[in-house]
This record gives C-alpha cells, structure tokens and sequence, in this order.
C-alpha cells in the first residue's frame, strides 16, 4: 500500500483511509439489504430497522438480534446473544489503546462508534506497519476507513426495506463475509507467532462451537492472544 | 414475533447503548495511561486471535448449505489465505477469493 505524499499529514492520512476502506462496499451493500430484507420479513416497522443498524451499526449482532426475535425470546435472552457477540468489540478496544489513547475524547468516542470489523482490523494494519504516525493522523485514517462503508450501511438497509424482496441463493452472499475477514487476517500473519496464535484460534473455537454465540469465540481468542505472546517469548529468548 | 412497540424499542436502546459501551470501553477510560508490556504484547495478537475463530465454523459448515460442509467454500477460503499472505494485501485476496468462490460454485453445479 503507497501512500500520498501531497498536502498536511492528517488529510492525506484520510484519504488514505477512504482508499483502503473501500472494497469493503463490496460487502456493505449485499449485507446492509439484506438486513433491511430480513428486519422486514421479521415484522419490524422501518423506523425500527433503521433504529437498529444506526445506534447498534454491528452486522453479526443485528442479524443475531432479528433472529432471536422471531424465534419470541425472551428480552434478556436477545439482548445478551447479541452483546456477547459484540463482546470481541472490548479487545479491539482495548488493543486501540495505545494507537489512539492520547486522543481527545471526543474523538475517542467517536470512533468507539465506528469500531467494527473492518475499520479495526484495515487500521491496526496500518498502524502497525508505520508505527511514526501522529495520534491526529491515526484518528483520520480511522474516519477514512468508515467513510464509504458507514453511510452504505445505513442507505441499504433502507433499501433493503423498500424493495423486501429476498436476494438470490446463488449469489452466494452469506461467503462474501468470510473471505472478506480471511483475506484482512491473512497479511497480518507475518511471525511464527501470529501463526501460532490463528492455529489456536481456529481449534479452540471449533472445539467449542456448540456453546452459545460469542462465547465459544471469546476463549479461543483469549487462548490465542496468550499463545502468540508466548511464543514470541521464546523466540525473543533463543535470538537472546 | 408478538413483542409490544415498546419492547422492540427497548432491544434496540439497549442493544446500542450496550454495543457503543463494549466499544468504547478500554479506549475511553484508559486513554493514554500507559498499559504493561505484558498486556501491550497480548493485545497485539487481537485481530489474528480473534478473526481466525469467527470465521472457521462458517467455513466449516456454511449455514446457507444447512451446515453441510461445501468444497467450493473450502477452496475458496483457502485460496483467499495463500492470495493474502502471499501477496500481504487484504484486496488481492478478496478479489482471489470472490472469484474462486463463483469459479467453484458454477464447476460444482454444472458437474
């Protein structure tokens, strides 16, 4: 990835975000209509819809969310599947930290808001491979990212409740995310390390997939992290 | 669904505000309090932690097929994994992904 060398450092940083975030559209589009479909089909009015994809803007949860609704569960029942599938949300938080702590708080929240998949895996990406950058050049790398998916989200989901009508099978729609994740994952695994660290990942959460959603995911990650870190450990100990 | 107005209005207040909380929690409160060395090095394990785990189920066993695992899925994945670490570009990936998926799909279909 090149970046632009032309006006202050926190536009160009921007504009390199609104560059990088853009082939996610490819996957905002279907997924947004498609959650305007469903919502619908469920019996949400669209004020509810769109309630639900602007203030809660997390993809899994909502779908998550709509489905346990139209199975009646109960209300405690909806609310923690959905939170425990935003809960991997706290350790992107927290690994944020020491990027964009020493933001003003403001926009600390603000991109709280818009802390999803795909801003946070493109950005830490970033962060981490231009480890120089200013604190305001970070956060505007963040905002370019969300740029053209955010507004997206919302128009389809409206969309989606216009037309109502179900998306073709065959489109295959429900890989699209998938490989989207796959392929932001794969560039990041760049030490034995991280290699370590997605190999306990994938078993963990596969051994334990059969417990409610996001719980599963939860121990695998944290088995992960505490993986990777100690095989870099070792690592850093055998070159010492 | 036979929820109330109401109740539907509560899942979805609650389920923003505790969504923005969750998000919001470590970067919000910590700021730019300096973290321990141990827990700066867990953390830079997050995305490959936790990416790598939400997705290998749905590659596994793709809800669309009714969970039965689908060759044109696997290979897809696997393609869009060597693109990406061959290339270390997200967009190189999806492109070789996407385009292995409906390659596979359409070779299985007309088989």
């Amino acid at each position: 990835m090149t970046s632009s060398t032309v006006k202050s450092p926190a536009t160009s940083a921007y504009w390199a975000g609104l560059r990088d975030g853009s082939p996610f559209v490819l996957m905002a589009v279907p997924f947004a209509t498609l959650f305007g479909v469903v919502a619908t089909d469920a019996g949400l009015t669209v004020a509810q819809a769109m309630g639900f994809t602007v203030l809660v803007i997390a993809g899994a949860a909502q779908f998550a969310a709509v489905q346990m609704m139209m199975e009646d569960a109960g209300i405690a029942f909806v609310l923690l599947a959905a939170l425990a599938v935003n809960l991997r949300m706290a350790m992107y938080s927290a690994s944020l930290v020491p990027y964009l702590g020493a933001a003003p708080l403001w926009q600390r929240a603000l991109v709280a808001y818009l802390n999803f998949d795909q801003t946070y895996i493109t950005s830490v990406a970033r962060y981490e491979a231009r480890p120089d950058m200013r604190v305001q050049d970070r956060v505007a790398y963040f905002l370019g990212v969300a740029t053209p998916i955010t507004p997206l989200w919302f128009i389809m989901t409206l969309v989606g409740i216009m037309v109502g009508s179900a998306i073709p099978e065959a489109w295959a729609l429900d890989f699209i995310v998938p490989i989207m994740f796959l392929a932001m994952v794969s560039p990041m695994l760049k030490s034995l390390a991280h290699v370590a660290a997605a190999a306990v990942s994938v078993s963990v959460a596969l051994a334990l997939v059969g417990l409610p959603s996001g719980t599963g995911l939860l121990v695998a990650a944290a088995a992960a992290m505490v993986t990777g870190a100690i095989v870099e450990t070792w690592i850093e100990r055998r070159k010492a | 669904m036979t929820y109330s107005t109401g109740q539907i209005w509560l899942i979805i207040a609650v389920l923003g505000a505790g969504t923005f909380l969750i998000r919001f929690s470590f970067l919000g409160l910590i700021g730019d309090r300096p973290m321990p060395p141990l827990v700066l090095k867990l953390l830079r394990f997050t995305p490959v932690a936790v990416l790598p785990g939400m997705v290998a189920p749905l590659v596994l066993w793709p809800a669309a097929t009714g969970g039965v695992p689908d060759p044109a899925r696997m290979i897809a994945a696997i393609v869009t994994v060597a693109v990406g670490i061959r290339t270390r570009s997200a967009i190189w990936g999806i492109a070789a992904g996407i385009g292995t998926l409906y390659l596979a799909l359409w070779i299985f279909a007309i088989r």
